[in-house]
Parts: C-alpha cells; structure tokens; sequence
C-alpha cells in the first residue's frame, strides 16, 4: 500500500512540471467546452431575440395590384420594399441571397380577388437558409391571418355567421418549463464536462505507461520488489486526481459562464449555480476512476507516446456514442439506462438541469456500475503488466 | 552471491536462452561477455526476475528471485539495458523514488542518497532536474538509483553503451570501488576488452549457452592463445558459425 502511494505522489509531482500535461489537463481541456459553449449560447441567443424585435423587410413585385394586403401588411410593421420581378428573376433574386424573401402578386389576382375566387400570390424564399426561413414563416403567418380576416368579412357581408368559417379553433398548451426550454440549448454541455473529464487525464495516462517505456526507466522500476497493482493503482490513482481537477475547473468555469450567458432573455433559466455544480460533480466521480483505467490500459499496450496518443483520441468520442444514441432516439431517463456509463451521467445531469426528481437508485446504479466496470478495467491492466511483454 | 542454473528461455521458435549455469561470487566482479543477440540481456532479465525462465532457477544470496516482491530482489541491484530518468525530476527525487519503492524509511533515504552523492560525484547536480543531463551524470543518477537500498549483488547490463571514454573510465572505478566494498557484480558486455579490463571471472555465452567460463588466465589457455581477444574469437568461432 505505501508503494501505491509513493508512485502517486510521484506521478502527481512529475506531472505538475510538465507544462504540456498543465495546459491540457488543466486549461484547454476543461475550459474549451465552457468557452466554446459560452460563445456559442450567447450568439444564438443575440441572434434569436434580435429577430423577433426587428421589422421584417421583404421584397415585393406588382404591389400595386393588391394595396389592401400592402396596408395590412405595412399595418404589421413590415417594410415592403416594391420592385418589378418576374417569376425567373425572384427566384435568382432568392437564390443569390440579394432579397431574402420575394412576394409576387400575379395580374390575375386582381380580377380573381373582386370575383370571390382564390386570388394567387406567389412566395418565393430558400428553406435551407435558417435566416430566410424565418422571415418566410412571419409572412406565411401574415398572410394566413390576412387571408382568414377576408373570408370572415365575406362571410358576414352575405349574412353568414363568420365563425362557420372556423371549424376548430386549438389552442396550443406548451408543457416546457422555462428550465425545460434551456435545456433544448445545454442538452450537449453534458458532453463536455465528460471530454474535460477525460482531457484531464489524457496525458497522465500517456505518460505514466508508454512515456515510461520510451523514457527507457520502465524496466528499472519493474526489476523493484514492488508488486505491478501497486505501480498500476498509483498511476491510476494519479490519473483519477488530474481527471478531478479538471473536472472542478470545467464546472467552474461553466458555472461563471451561465452567470453571463443572458438566457433569461428568452424566458429560459439555467439552472447551473454553485450547487448544481457540485451535484454535477458527485455525477460524475465514478466515471473518473472508469476513464482513467480505460485510459491507462490502452496506453499500457502502445510501446510509444506518439501510438498511444493516437489511440487515446479515440477513447475520448468513447462517452459520445451513448449520448449521441441517446439524443438520436430521444431516450428519456429510464433505470435500465443507468447501466450504461456516460450515458447514464449524460441523462443525469440532464435531469438535474432540468429540475426532475432524480430516483436514489438511478444514481446508485450509475455509480455502481461505472465503479464495477472501472474495477474490471483495473484488473486487466494491472494483469497486463503483469506479463513479460511489458518490456516491450 | 548470484546464482544461474541451468537456465532455458524460449520465445516462440527461439532458443534464446538454453541451460546457462553460472555463479557470481562476492567480491568479483564477473563479466557476461558475448557478441550482440547471444541471450546475455535475457539471462540478466530472469536473473533479476522480470523474465520467467521455462526452466531452471535464479538465485540471489541463495532466495530464488520468481515472485515480484520476492525478497531476493532487496539484496540486488539492477542497472538494465535503458537507464532512463524521469526529467521533469531531481536527481535526488530520481534516486529517492525508487529508494522509497525499496521500502527506505523517509530519514534513512536521506542519509543514504546523501552518501551516494557523496561516493558518486554528483554533488553538484543532484539538486538539478535530469532533463539534459550529460550521459555520464545519467549514468550515475542510474547507478546510485540502482544502489540505493544498499544491496549486496549488482547486475549491470551493457553499463558502457553510449559512454564517452571519461564517462567509462569512470564507471570503471566505481565498479572497482563496490568491488573493494566486497559486493557482487555481474555486468553483461559485448567489448572484450571492457571484460578484459575489469573483471574477475568470464561466462562467454553464444548463441544461448555457455561456451566457456573461468578467469581471464584460463579462458586464454582455453583459446590456446596468449591473446584474449584470440581467445574469445576461438571459443566463440563454431558457435557463431565462423571458421
């Protein structure tokens, strides 16, 4: 046991004057996620809030043969730019991105519209572009609204009742908490405080087991009558403490951003403060010891630090796979789930984000069965130095 | 006291190592001398237990070495083939770290690396970190990592490669020191003269057995030349497939 200790605190050390272990373990890895997320957040939110408030403008042609709609529409407060297109040249208008969205009115429309026939209008706008699709659906609702508003009229002026001409009237009951909407946005943070997990001990891991044999002092320390779990469990262990500080630092910084990214702008509320955060932590401690076995078991197996950073990179889209299957298929939170690690912690803190009751045994579960599986990965690694094959 | 017998190591199809017996005795310094893939790195390797022979035993001061906390490993120290340092370490946490892996109290450790800076040399950099150190001080940070828990037998493999002439000479009366201090040696070489120049007794091994061993005088007479050099050459000379 004390041999455990004694390799740990050297490993520690060792690391912590190692500033490329530093800086990926205890700065890009934690903080990218937080940053870029911040970033990200933010923007969406400017831009989204910025849209709603901002006069719609769009590009109108033959305006002048429906100046009832003009009016109703600049009654709306949308700028109508009037120009003289043909059909060809709206779509080229549309499609260059020089007009966002085009409304045509056809010369049929007038005569078609004094005879109480459907009187054409043409929109013309690209749905691949998220900007004019929006722009395109606030004139579609327009429109609807206009063209319901004309109907009843008609209706009332041959004596009919207008509300015949509404059959069902929905109305629209949106369950989605203010949290809940958030949660739409933060769903993929998840997936960050898990890469910060493991970036923090990514190359610990390389270092201890490949960096000691192309280092050349792996077989002085095997010839040491210490037995090899000793010598695994304290790299392990080593590898677990810059996993926990970098997770504390991703919180952290995650914690700082949501106190600046302003979702209460758009009636959402992120429910991440210190507390939050330190549930999040208690989450994902079992993942810890599960990455950092993983980790140092596919390293053991490399014989250089180049090979095993490129095996590690891998193991870092590891924990996406379950959240990705999860997010594809829209799974809920369901006990049977509990047993898959990373997935479970993903659908966890989701849950907390969200403000759910979290069942007890959910969370013994998911710890149980990351710290099983991190015990079983444990065994085999230290059973692989255990081999001749370890001298490489 | 080191002690081979009749050691066997296979690697898949190859014999690397077949019945080698031998005995390093205390207070000689015995010389493992062959040319390049002969299995002297292999023989040293399950001497020092991190090979474990199909056959035959390893023993050190009698206590057979199998078993990674066997208690043989405490009277031995080992110097293998890559010395590597940690860098990012002193020379004393260098020497320290595996002090403490020994099992050295805290105290005991100090005085001791204290003493080794002292009797090595390495006064001047033993407070310095490792990264860029000149193969000499590497070499003896190595050492005094080897001897730290103060072990009555060393095994050394291939100690001179990469060693400036200083650098060997060096190592030489280091050697000659720990031998005056009564301690077991056993250090592997493919440098006949190396062997020549240090050592008490030879095991000349090729291809994976023992060809020849004794002193220096009888491995000459063995040769029937007065050239060790000769000597060496003959004795290996079938096994090697030379004429």
């Amino acid at each position: 046991m004390p041999a455990l200790f004694t390799v740990f605190g050297k490993e520690f050390l060792e690391n912590l004057r190692d500033r490329r272990t530093l800086l990926s373990a205890l700065l890009f890895g934690p903080l990218f996620g937080p940053l870029l997320f911040g970033a990200m957040v933010s923007r969406m939110l400017d831009q989204s809030v910025v849209e709603s408030d901002e006069p719609l403008q769009i590009t109108i042609s033959g305006g002048e043969r429906a100046p009832n709609l003009c009016h109703y529409l600049e009654s709306q407060g949308v700028r109508l730019v009037s120009v003289s297109l043909s059909e060809e040249a709206a779509r080229a208008a549309v499609r260059k991105g020089v007009s966002p969205v085009v409304l045509i009115v056809p010369a049929e429309y007038g005569p078609r519209f004094t005879q109480g026939m459907p009187a054409p209008l043409l929109l013309v706008a690209d749905s691949s572009d998220a900007q004019t699709r929006k722009s395109a659906d606030r004139i579609r609702m327009l429109l609807a609204g206009y063209d319901s508003g004309v109907a009843q009229l008609r209706l009332q002026i041959r004596g009919l009742n207008p509300l015949l001409a509404v059959p069902v009237a929905v109305n629209e009951i949106d369950v989605t908490t203010p949290t809940g909407r958030a949660v739409v946005v933060l769903g993929f943070m998840t997936y960050f405080v898990l890469f910060a997990v493991l970036m923090g001990g990514l190359y610990l891991a390389i270092d201890s087991t490949a960096g000691e044999r192309e280092r050349g002092s792996l077989e002085a320390l095997l010839s040491l009558p210490v037995a090899r779990a000793a010598l695994v469990g304290g790299k392990i262990l080593a590898t677990c403490a810059y996993m926990c500080l970098s997770l504390a630092i991703c919180l952290t910084a995650f914690v700082v951003v949501f106190h600046f990214v302003p979702l209460e702008r758009l009636g959402m509320s992120a429910n991440l403060g210190v507390g939050t955060a330190l549930i999040f932590f208690t989450i994902c401690l079992p993942f810890v010891p599960l990455g950092a076995a993983l980790m140092t078991l596919v390293a053991s197996f490399t014989r250089s630090y180049r090979e095993a950073q490129t095996y590690l990179t891998s193991v870092l889209l590891v924990p996406t796979l379950p959240i990705a299957f999860a997010s594809i298929y829209s799974l809920k939170t369901k006990s049977s789930l509990m047993f898959i690690p990373s997935l479970s912690q993903h659908l966890l803190m989701t849950s907390v984000l969200k403000d759910e009751p979290i069942a007890p045994l959910d969370v013994v579960v998911s710890a149980g069965s990351a710290l099983g599986l991190a015990l079983m990965l444990i065994v085999l690694t230290a059973r692989h130095w255990r081999r001749e094959t370890m001298l490489g | 006291m080191i002690e081979a017998a009749a050691l066997c190591k296979r690697f898949g199809a190859i014999e690397a190592v077949r019945e080698v017996s031998f005995v390093a005795r205390d207070g000689e310094i015995t010389g493992l001398l062959g040319p390049n893939g002969a299995g002297k790195s292999t023989t040293l390797r399950m001497l020092y237990g991190v090979v474990t022979p199909d056959s035959g035993r390893a023993c050190i001061d009698g206590i057979d070495i199998r078993g990674e906390t066997s208690s043989a490993r405490a009277h031995l120290g080992v110097l293998p083939h890559a010395t590597g340092l940690y860098g990012n370490l002193t020379a004393r946490e260098n020497i320290e770290y595996f002090g403490a892996l020994q099992g050295i109290g805290r105290e005991r450790l100090h005085v001791r690396t204290a003493e080794l800076a002292r009797s090595l040399g390495m006064e001047s950099f033993i407070e310095r970190r490792t990264k860029g150190f000149s193969q000499g001080q590497r070499i003896k940070v190595a050492l005094a990592r080897a001897l730290v828990h103060d072990p009555a037998n060393l095994v050394l493999d291939e100690p001179t490669n990469g060693l400036d002439v200083m650098a060997i000479r060096n190592l030489r009366d280091m050697l000659q020191e720990l031998k005056s201090q009564g301690r077991c040696i056993l250090f592997s070489s493919h440098v006949m003269q190396e062997v020549a120049a240090l050592c008490d007794q030879v095991v000349i091994i090729g291809q994976g057995r023992v060809l020849a061993q004794g002193t220096l005088q009888s491995i000459r007479e063995l040769g029937g030349t007065s050239s060790l050099e000769e000597a060496f050459l003959q004795i290996l000379g079938p096994a090697e497939g030379f004429d």
